[in-house]
């Protein structure tokens, strides 16, 4: 299988602090990839390595074949980047900003006008094309951003948090866009916060942590991977009280629900516990936490 | 599993050019403030120096004839100060990096706001013209003087487009490349433009001799007003020519700098 992206050993020192302290990765052509981290795990960073924004300070990153170093204009021929800042013109119109990157992407007048009214289409701002972009609304300007990464068909395509600030309707819309590019052979390279989205969209996630991939997989992997069931205890209505979750022994289990006993949540009227297998949030808290503290991990619901 | 694998088309030689040259121009006709300002501005600076200076610096009411070339520079000057505004704007959004990761010359950014910049001060230059001429300009250029007066105002105003488009790539934010760009338009003040450089004191004169603005203004007064010419071509020629390099290696320095570092 070809790898649309291949790092190892990327090492990047802002200053005193090692924002990538030895990362590697393996993405194979056509899958939907999430990098997922807390802030400040070096995921931008990450991701400005591999679109040829930053040189790293050792390592080597291959993108679509190419060595993002060597020959950052053939990995610019083959990837677009709709990165965290809104990358738009808010002087033009929709239409104007989606046909001067479709000129700028090598498209002649008449289908880059073409491509810029089926995007417009497709992300639902049809109806502003005429506007100029200074007075969209953050969702809008978000889908128009990404809207710009797709006026030609790209190889490799890097989301740095693209689901941020967006509403639900639009979040669940960009998720299709998604799938359907990674149908169409787009190998897409996400980064993001929500775990959720990670679990629903991506082939394989890993987490970044300080710097370095702590744990890398298919969700189901990466659930499996911790092991130890969740005890929640929720109210008569079955809204969630607590979470505890445990390392799977007999004694974890025990020791967790001591802990509930210990706690005011356990008294209130009506209040059931059950066990459930961990969610990715559980993983991803598991492998960030800084002081990995002895199980039970508390973990405190909304 | 299919796989996209086709590249983007490699671009024609100045396409990258033109659409930015193109977009620089929808920038310059959409900020309404900034056209009027270019209006505006040398309208009033031209009334100002003729009605209300011009009787007093020279009662025989000459003085407009000797201070238009002043005009036409401080305006240029004024004009192409909104390229750091400009350049720093799109440094200090996203839309840098957009293009940064896009097989183009980056570069080709900065040219759109100097070619937007030169057409929108030759704009300014004719209107201060214009005006000058209603209110008893009465130069005595033959067409090739005219020509070359417009030919050495061009370069002047590219000069001082690609300082502003340097002092915006150096700038943090709009606000401070704008405050940086201000104090350059000072310049015209201590040269020859407005009252002549023997009438200042001594250290003063020295200054007023040897800075770009003074050539320039000279050079474009001798021409207008068939007076003797000298050496103060070659001089406005150089110091526009040097200008222009050190801020295309500046700039160059700055762009690359602070690519690394986003």
């Amino acid at each position: 299988m070809t790898l649309a992206i291949d790092a190892r050993g990327l090492r990047k020192r802002f200053g005193r602090t090692d924002v990538l302290a030895g990362l590697d990765l393996a993405v194979p052509a056509g899958t939907v990839f999430a990098l997922l981290g807390p802030n400040g795990a070096g995921k931008t960073t990450t991701i400005n390595i591999l679109t040829t924004l930053v040189r790293p300070d050792a390592g080597t990153a291959h993108v679509a074949g190419f060595d993002v170093v060597d020959r950052p204009e053939e990995v610019k021929r083959r990837i677009a980047l709709t990165g965290q800042s809104a990358a738009v013109d808010e002087v033009l119109t929709g239409t104007e900003n989606l046909v001067m990157l479709g000129r700028l992407s090598g498209l002649d007048r008449r289908r880059a006008h073409e491509r810029a009214a089926r995007l417009l289409e497709r992300f639902d701002l049809t109806d502003a094309a005429g506007r100029r972009v200074g007075t969209y609304s953050g969702g809008m300007r978000r889908r128009l951003d990404l809207a710009l990464s797709l006026i030609v068909d790209v190889p490799v395509l890097f989301l740095d948090e693209p689901t941020t600030g967006l509403d639900t309707r639009s979040r669940q819309e960009l998720w299709n866009v998604i799938r359907s590019l990674a149908g169409a052979g787009t190998t897409v390279f996400l980064t993001t916060q929500y775990l959720e989205e990670a679990d629903r969209l991506a082939d394989r996630i890993a987490v970044l942590d300080r710097g370095r991939i702590a744990a890398e997989g298919t969700a189901e992997e990466l659930k499996s991977r911790i092991g130890g069931d969740v005890v929640e205890l929720r109210d008569a209505d079955g809204a969630l009280l607590l979470e505890l979750a445990t390392d799977g022994t007999v004694h974890g289990l025990r020791t967790a629900i001591d802990e509930l006993d210990r706690t005011s949540a356990a008294a209130v009227d009506g209040a059931t516990v059950s066990i459930r297998r961990p969610s990715l949030d559980d993983v991803f808290l598991a492998i960030t936490a800084r002081d990995a503290a002895s199980a039970p991990t508390l973990i405190e619901s909304k | 599993m299919t796989t996209i694998t086709t590249a983007r088309p490699r671009l024609g030689s100045l396409t990258a050019e033109s659409t930015f040259i193109t977009r620089s121009f929808i920038h310059s006709v959409r900020d309404v403030e900034a056209l009027l300002m270019a209006v505006v501005l040398p309208t009033m600076l031209m009334l100002m120096f003729t009605w209300i200076f011009g009787n007093a610096i020279d009662p025989t009411g000459g003085y407009v004839d000797y201070v238009v070339p002043g005009i036409i520079l401080l305006c240029a000057g004024f004009g192409a100060s909104s390229t750091a505004i400009s350049v720093s704007r799109d440094m200090t959004t996203g839309i840098i990096d957009r293009f940064r990761t896009m097989p183009i010359r980056s570069g080709a950014v900065l040219t759109g706001h100097v070619v937007a910049s030169l057409a929108r001060n030759l704009v300014a230059t004719a209107v201060v013209i214009a005006v000058a001429l209603l209110v008893g300009f009465r130069p005595v250029a033959t067409p090739v003087e005219w020509a070359m007066v417009f030919g050495i105002i061009a370069l002047y105003i590219l000069a001082i487009t690609y300082l502003f488009a340097a002092i915006g790539l150096a700038a943090s934010t709009p606000e401070a490349a704008s405050g940086y760009g201000f104090i350059l338009l000072f310049l015209p003040y201590v040269s020859s433009a407005f009252v002549p450089v023997e009438t200042m004191p001594g250290w003063l004169q020295w200054i007023a001799e040897n800075q770009p603005i003074t050539p320039v203004i000279e050079t474009i007064r001798a021409l207008l007003m068939d007076a003797p010419l000298g050496d103060s071509a070659g001089w406005a020629i150089g110091w526009c020519l040097g200008i222009i390099a050190a801020s295309v290696l500046w700039g160059g320095w700055l762009f690359r700098r602070k690519a690394g570092r986003r």
